[in-house]
């Protein structure tokens, strides 16, 4: 299996008709407001350049409204971009027919999203198999691989209870399994952990660190915590207003900040000299 | 007064295409209403064949499948046997099978366009006054070409049932399938799912309570067509009702209107015991 990454090539996302127009705006630099003035367009995403590394985890951080979730979601193609174009093992995704698309989501990329996403009307083993039946695995085969999964993530004997018999971090855990079952070589993390209760969070982000030495995934994770970000981050880009503000490890941004906005937000902390 | 010189009227060129309608498509209408016809008296042949107690028992099993209530079990039972004590049986029976004509049919058109409705924004945009217009144009408006194309019976019966009764299905497929949550069948996309495949092991069993609850509002608003359908020569409580209003015979009446509600109790406890979601029973 290549290792190539993900490249992402001037990404720029417009919600609401009339994108062309909007495009270009944002091209020649006007603000989002401005934009939003002139078009009635919103700009969700402005002109992304980013390289993500294979093997690492890399978080994306930003505030509610900074684009996280939705470049987050341009990676699997839940999200077309108005602009751009986004590689991955120098195949551009967004190329892709439907059939390959289909493939691409199965074979290579799967997602672990904030509040869970469950079926609740399938068990647990059921939900985290969805991903190995899509690609038409057996279903004893499918079954299992899933049950593997669920005793990595420590829920043997719950495989047959149903996503709301679960508490909130079992749940997540389901959620989990069901990515990692999809055996993809990359694992989109949308806020996985925001929902849950610090104590919880921070066994959740263990696991994940864990996991991440054994199986050197290509994690890709959202948050708006930058505790978070820098407990499990190889590596972050922070987003505000759908423009990319600053990539780095983390001891690079806490010891030089990009612009006031970064430098706010790692306020007090210091950087690790590892 | 209204200036005379601003009228206009669409009622010759509405007439000329219903002449024209049976002039020239009439075999076409014949046949259609041949096949449902044909369905109509199966259903119809089956419920009036079977022995009274097996039909209530099947009621009785069907009602313990869907609630699990004992009591409401033994309640359609007895509330089946005074229809029968009442001598309205056969009439229940036809009326019965009129019902479930009618449902079959609504639920093979309503549930489709409910769906179509959900995923194009430009479908639903053209339904809903459609279905508007359905709920509220009288039913003789409808009833009179209806009996020119299909003729006398229970046939145009059944279409005017459908087009009074099939609009809640449509309605409340379309929302159940909108209020299915949306990261769910983010999910299933992100992991793979064909449209097919999100449609069916998705949205449709998370959208069934509410679509049962469309189809529970099918039958009701069937049930209350049974009086003007047997206007047009439909069998069944419907035309003693009409019968006992005819002769001002107000018990008859009052018999047969209590057959009709009794009926309406059983299919709502069973379709909606049906729509709740089961699962830690």
């Amino acid at each position: 299996m290549s290792m190539s990454g993900i490249q992402i090539r001037g990404v720029s996302k417009i919600f609401g008709a009339g994108a062309d127009k909007a495009i270009a705006l944002v091209e020649q630099g006007l603000s989002k407001a401005e934009i939003l003035e002139k078009t009635g367009c919103g700009v969700g995403l402005r002109n992304i350049t980013l390289d993500i590394p294979a093997g690492e985890i890399f978080v994306i951080m930003g505030l509610s409204g900074s684009g996280k979730s939705t470049l987050v979601r341009h990676l699997n193609r839940l999200i077309e971009p108005s602009a751009g174009e986004i590689f991955f093992d120098n195949t551009n995704v967004l190329t892709l027919g439907r059939k390959e698309l289909r493939a691409f989501r199965t074979n290579r990329i799967s997602m672990v999203f904030q509040s869970f996403a469950l079926a609740p009307h399938k068990t647990v083993l059921q939900n985290v198999i969805y991903g190995q039946i899509s690609r038409g695995t057996a279903r004893k085969q499918a079954e299992a691989i899933g049950m593997e999964w669920i005793a990595k993530v420590g829920l043997s004997g719950y495989e047959h209870r149903y996503p709301d018999q679960l508490s909130g971090g079992m749940k997540q855990r389901v959620g989990l399994a069901r990515a990692l079952a999809a055996d993809t070589d990359v694992i989109l993390m949308d806020e996985a952990f925001s929902a849950l209760d610090p104590l919880i969070r921070s066994d959740m982000q263990d696991q994940l660190l864990q996991l991440q030495r054994d199986l050197a995934k290509t994690i890709v994770f959202i948050t708006h915590d930058l505790d978070e970000a820098l407990r499990i981050g190889s590596r972050i880009a922070i987003l505000k207003d759908g423009e990319l503000v600053q990539v780095g490890t983390p001891n690079d941004i806490l010891a030089n900040p990009a612009n006031d906005y970064v430098a706010r937000f790692v306020q007090g902390r210091t950087a690790v000299h590892a | 007064m209204f200036p005379e010189s601003l009228n206009f009227s669409i009622r010759k060129p509405i007439n000329h295409f219903v002449d024209m309608l049976v002039t020239n498509y009439g075999s076409t209408f014949r046949a259609i209403s041949d096949a449902i016809l044909q369905v109509l008296l199966l259903i119809e042949g089956v419920l009036r064949g079977t022995p009274w107690w097996v039909v209530i028992i099947a009621f009785m099993v069907l009602a313990w499948l869907g609630t699990r209530r004992v009591v409401l079990t033994i309640g359609v039972g007895i509330m089946l046997l005074v229809v029968g004590m009442l001598g309205l049986w056969d009439q229940t029976m036809q009326t019965l099978a009129l019902m479930t004509m009618a449902t079959l049919i609504s639920v093979v058109i309503g549930i489709p366009l409910g769906i179509l409705a959900a995923k194009f924004r430009s479908v639903q945009r053209i339904i809903l006054p459609v279905l508007d217009v359905m709920q509220t144009m009288p039913s003789f408006v409808y009833l009179i070409p209806a009996l020119m194309l299909f003729g006398l019976g229970k046939v145009p019966a059944v279409l005017a049932t459908i087009i009074y009764a099939v609009p809640p299905l449509i309605r409340l497929t379309d929302l159940g399938i909108r209020q299915v949550d949306h990261e769910v069948v983010e999910a299933s996309t992100a992991f793979g799912g064909s449209p097919m495949r999100i449609l069916f092991g998705t949205e449709l069993p998370l959208a069934m309570p509410t679509i049962m609850a469309g189809l529970n509002q099918t039958i009701m608003m069937a049930l209350s067509m049974v009086v003007v359908a047997s206007m047009i020569g439909a069998r069944g409580l419907g035309e003693t009702v009409l019968n006992g209003i005819q002769t001002l015979d107000v018990g008859k009446g009052l018999e047969a209107g209590i057959g009709i509600v009794i009926l309406a109790i059983v299919l709502d406890r069973i379709t909606q015991g049906f729509g709740k979601p089961r699962r830690f029973k």
